[in-house]
Formats: C-alpha cells, structure tokens, sequence
C-alpha cells in the first residue's frame, strides 16, 4: 500500500515534466526552443529505465539487495557502470569544450581524472571488496572503534556528495533550460524527482543498469561523433591539427599545454586531487561491493579504465574537430561574433559560440548527425546527469543509514527492513534536499564544487581508508586526528583560494580581479600529507588499551584482506 | 576470525609468499604509474616547449599528442598487467591456502 502511495507522490513530483509540451514561455536569452526530438528520445530513455526500475524492485528485498544489487554483477557490467558513473556530463561537454577553447590543455586535464585508476587497482580495489560490505566506512572502520570512525567517514561522505550533487544539480537545470528549452526548476525537479524514482524502488539494481544503459549510449553516441568527424579530414589526425591551427585565434598554441597548468605547485596539487580523489569518492567505492569477489572487482576496474580511456580519446578528438568543423557553421554563433559576410570572425570562435564552450559537444552532434543526431546526444546528456545524481544519493542514503544510523545509532541492534526503511527516508529526503539546493544555487558559481568534492576525497577519506588497509600501527585515535585534519584543511583552504575567497565572495585587488588569501587553486598538496601526518603521528603516540588491542586486530583484517577468507559472499546464507 | 587460524594462516608459507609478491607487485606498478604522470605533469610545469615540438619537419602534430595518448594507454595496459599477474598467480596462492586449511 505505502508503495502505491510513494509512486504516486514523485509521479506528481513529474507531472510539470510531462506537461512541457505547450508553447514555451519567452523572455530568456539563454532558452532555446523547445526541442521535441530531444525530448522524444529523452522520453524513450526514462520509460526504458522505468521498466527497468520495475523489474529490479520486484528483486530487491534485502538490504544487500538494495545496497549492492546483491552482489550479483559481473566485472565486465560493473565496470561499465563505474565508467558510466565517472563520465559525467561535465566531463563530456566540459572537457570537449576545454579542448575547443585551449585544445592541449583538456588532453592534461583528462590524464589527471584517468590516472586514479590504476592506482584504485594496485591498492584498494581487491582490498575493500574483501573488507566490506556496503559501504567504504566498512573499510576504513574494520578494525577501530566503529562510533568514531563511521560518523566521521558519514560526515565526509556526506559532505563529498552534497558539493558533487549542488554541482551536478546546477549544471543540469542550465544544461537541459539550453537543450530542451525546459525551465530551469522545471529541469531540476525532473532530474531529482525521476532519480528518487529509480533509488527508492529499485536500489542498487536499478542505478547499476541506469548507469550502464548510459555509458553504452554515451560512449556509442560519442564514437559515431568523433568518426564521423575524422571522416571529413580523410581520418587524419594530421589534416584535423592543421585546419585546426588554421581556424583557431590561438593558432599553433592549440597543439602543446598552455595556460591551465601555470606553476608546479598548482599543477601537482591538482594532480594529486584528482588522481587520489577518484579513490576516495564514496559512489565509486561502492559500486565495488556489487560484484560477487575480489577477482570481478579488480576485472571492473581493468574495464572501467579501458572504457574512460577511449572515452576521453574522444572527447578530445571531438574538441579538435570542432574548432574546424563548428566555423562553417556561423548559425551556431552570436549575432556578434560573425563579419560581414555572414562567416564567423576568427578571434570570435570560442567566445562567440551561442550558449558558451560547453555546448561545443551538442553543437557538432548537429553538424554531423543532423536534428535526430542532436536529439539523441541531449537527451544522453540529460540520461547521463541522471544516472550520475542517483549514484550519488545511494551513496549519500548508505551513509545515513547503514553508517549513521544501522551502526552508531542503533549500535548494529536493527534489523534489515528497518535500515532499508531509513535508506529510503534518506534518499527521499536527499533529494528533495538536492531539488531545493539545485534552486536556491542557480545563479551562484559551483565552478569550484567539483574540485572542493575531489579535493576532499583526497584528504579525507582516502588517507584513512588506504592507511587502514595498509598500516598495522594504526589507531582509532590517528584515523579520527587525520581525517578530520584532512577534511577541515581542504574545506578552509578552498574557502581561502581564488574560486571562493575571489569569485564567489567578491574580494577583489585593485584592478577588480578576483583574488584569494592564498596562491593555491587545490589544497590537496597541503591538506593530504597533513592528514597522512596526523594518522602516523597520532598512532605512534597512542598507547591506550583500545591502540594495543586494534594493533593486534591487524593480522586477521590483514588475512581476510589478501584471501578474502571470511569476505561478504555473493548471496547471504 | 578464531586466532588459531589466523596463526595457522599467517604460518603457511604460500600465505607468506602471496603477501610479499603482491605488496611488492602492487607498490611497484603503483610507482610506475606515478612517475609517468608526475613526469609529464613536471615536464609541463618546467619544460611545456618541450611537448610542442612537431613530431616531424613540416608536420603540425606534437610530440605532445602521441605522449598524452601513451598515456592513457600505459594506464590501461598496467591495470591489464595486474589484472593477469593476479588470476594467474595471487589466485594460485589463495586457492593453495584455502585447501590447506580445509
């Protein structure tokens, strides 16, 4: 009965979706017609995965279920849904329009997000699925005091997912107001109110096959883009460089790292950001218990990295031949940006593009596959946000109730159906919160939300979380002392940086440039080693009763890690 | 877990055996693939005209672009290496000490 109750309330949550299709409303500059072959397709999507959520609720039924689709998913599957929850729709328009706008420097900056990954294979992959079970704070707390330890890893995790879900919110409301010509709470409640749909009822199931429907779409929209594309330049990567340089304002800068990376300081803590972050991101880490032992665990990781790879090869491919093939399309650019002669001036290619760099993307779906090609990429970009948010807020809800409340609440005295109660009160309760941030942070700048969310994962919980798996020294008290050293430093020194103490509160220097306290762009070359620091050095001093007797729990968790003897099974018995 | 079997384990010698090749394993790829990004991130901080130069005379292509892709592949070819190296080997060792204790 509560079911049928629950279905209608976010059905009603949908309703100002699905009544879209009157006139739209006129006065935005920003909004774009109404684009009912976008939204066609959009709508086959969201019935597809509705059936699909259908069928994974009839199978979900215990908190495994829920949490981990029952850890029933292949390597190859999962794999494909850690790739799908990693591909963004702000790394596909964001990094295809950074090519565009700088070309090289987008190639450093998707090196920076794929090079996590070997480093999450050779540490951590194996090890957590061994350790846990439904969350990383399983891991990270497997040997210490769990009241501590698990408050803290549920704040931070909380904390990574409310910066990367504000940030995905916003970008998705702008995103679909341009492509869909939606209103833009209109976009924000379709995006909250269809992800609440697919996590409440069907879990973990659910989001995985969300997430994998996704990433083949994605990475097969993208590949018919990027040949057909290298199609025009006779498939030479040659010929596309050289038209590129021709047609770019930047010219031969295009082709070698320019301005995103300024100093080594700058670059190697945004470096360590990103390649440390990834594994410290609590919706990726949990897509590890999915997969029934640690030998499909490290086979989605070996996938996952083959997909992002060639992903991002496309991207960029998809950014350079954009820079040529957009300039023969002046339509695709402000009144302002084109001579006399109706063609695109030259220095008004990147600036001048209608709807900014990140349309670039959905632009050349247009120059190469026509509408029903532009259709099918906007509505993957609208899929992909979708796919991702719900990622996010089963990890949000997992932390609230198997974290939170199943573990130091209840202190592991409830009971299953209970915890899967609150881990759908959480998720209801997420949502609404992500709908209500999405509004209230539509004309604020979230540019420097991502970053933040990396930049705390990085200090954080991956210090914590390999540290516990590696060190035997360790004690409840070090992993308390780093973490929240960790998690306060990159909080503060971000507020501190440029995106924030500048752009975002308005300090300005004399010349009205924004500025910050601090020289730093990313604290994670600060705030990391000083959470490693506060681990070692608060162990080492520790010689309490609880330190001895946790020193002494290393060698089963050891054991358990590197066999995996006595690991969670594929199905409870 | 009962502390005689964690004794009993920590005694085998293929448990010894797969602790210290896979650690040594692990933390070796795990460089490898740090030098190689840090490397590049260093060359681009100190010596960015260095990926700018054309890869032939004439040519408008980088020796930037082939490195970058390297890259991403040395990425996807070390998680290859591991992935191989432990269905083979450290899962040989596990499946002995699982026998053994049974």
């Amino acid at each position: 009965m509560k079911r049928y109750y629950l279905w209608g309330v976010l059905l009603a949550l949908l309703a100002p979706f699905a009544l879209v299709a009157g006139p739209a409303v006129s006065g935005e500059v920003e909004r774009q017609a109404t684009n009912y072959t976008a939204i066609a397709m959009f709508m086959v999507f969201v019935a597809g995965t509705l059936a699909i959520t259908y069928w994974a609720a009839k199978r979900t039924r215990s908190a495994k279920d829920f949490y981990t689709a029952g850890g029933g998913i292949t390597g190859f599957q999962n794999g494909l849904a850690i790739a799908g929850d990693y591909m963004s729709a702000a790394s596909f328009l964001g990094i295809s329009g950074l090519v565009f706008a700088s070309g090289y420097d987008g190639l450093i900056y998707s090196i920076g997000f794929l090079v996590g990954w070997p480093v999450i294979m050779f540490l951590i992959a194996e090890q957590i699925r061994n350790l846990g079970k439904f969350t990383f704070a399983d891991v990270s707390s497997y040997r210490f005091g769990q009241t501590q330890i698990r408050t803290m890893a549920a704040i931070s995790s909380l904390v990574v997912v409310a910066f990367y879900l504000i940030a995905q919110m916003v970008g998705a409301g702008k995103l679909i107001q341009l492509l869909f010509g939606l209103d833009y709470w209109m976009a924000v409640v379709a995006v909250g109110a269809l992800m609440m749909v697919y996590v409440i009822f069907g879990g973990m199931t659910a989001t995985t096959w969300v997430q994998i429907i996704k990433a083949v779409l994605l990475l097969s929209g993208a590949t018919f883009m990027a040949v057909a594309a290298l199609s025009t330049f006779g498939f030479s990567p040659e010929e596309m460089f050289r038209q590129a340089v021709e047609t770019h304002p930047k010219a031969l800068d295009i082709m070698s790292p320019g301005s995103l990376v300024t100093d080594p300081v700058n670059a190697i803590s945004l470096g360590l950001a990103l390649m440390f972050g990834t594994a410290g991101l609590p919706h990726i880490l949990m897509r590890f218990f999915t997969v029934p032992d640690a030998k499909e665990a490290r086979k989605s990781v070996f996938y996952a990295t083959g997909f992002i790879g060639y992903f991002y090869i496309l991207t960029f491919i998809i950014g350079f031949a954009a820079i040529v093939l957009l300039s023969q399309h002046p339509e695709f650019f402000k009144p302002e940006a084109l001579a006399a002669d109706g063609s695109v001036i030259k220095d008004q290619l990147v600036k001048g593009i209608d709807g900014g760099t990140n349309m670039v993307a959905i632009r050349l779906a247009e120059a190469v596959g026509g509408n029903l090609f532009l259709g099918f990429i906007s509505a993957v970009a609208f899929a992909t946000i979708l796919a991702v948010v719900a990622g996010l807020t089963l990890a949000g809800a997992s932390a609230i109730s198997h974290d939170l409340y199943a573990s130091v609440i209840a202190r592991g005295r409830s009971n299953e159906t209970t915890e899967i109660r609150i881990s759908k009160i959480a998720t209801f309760s997420l949502g609404l919160l992500a709908i209500v941030l999405g509004i209230v942070f539509e004309s604020q700048n979230v540019a420097f939300m991502v970053g933040l969310a990396f930049a705390i994962a990085a200090s954080a919980n991956f210090p914590v979380l390999v540290t516990s798996i590696f060190w035997g020294k360790m004690t409840t008290n070090g992993a308390l002392a780093g973490g929240v050293i960790g998690l306060i430093s990159a909080v503060a020194l971000t507020i501190l940086s440029k995106a924030v103490w500048g752009d975002v509160l308005g300090h300005v220097d004399a010349d009205g440039k924004s500025v910050g306290l601090i020289a730093l762009n990313n604290p994670a070359i600060i705030s990391m080693p000083l959470a490693f620091f506060f681990i070692w050095i608060v162990s080492l001093f520790d010689n309490s009763e609880q330190a001895k007797r946790e020193r002494h729990a290393f060698e089963a968790q050891r054991i358990r890690c590197e066999t995996g003897i006595g690991a969670e099974g594929a199905v409870d018995h | 877990m009962q502390q005689d079997s964690v004794d009993a384990i920590k005694a085998h010698p293929r448990y010894q055996e797969l602790v210290c090749s896979r650690k040594c394993f692990a933390w070796n790829l795990t460089v490898i693939m740090l030098v190689i990004y840090y490397g590049f991130i260093l060359i681009i901080a100190f010596a960015p005209s260095l990926l700018g130069t054309p890869i032939a005379d004439g040519a408008v292509t980088t020796i930037g672009m082939p490195v970058g892709v390297a890259i991403i592949v040395s990425a996807f070819v070390l998680t290859g290496i591991y992935v191989a190296k432990a269905n083979s080997r450290f899962d040989a060792l596990t499946k002995a000490i699982r026998e053994d204790l049974q």
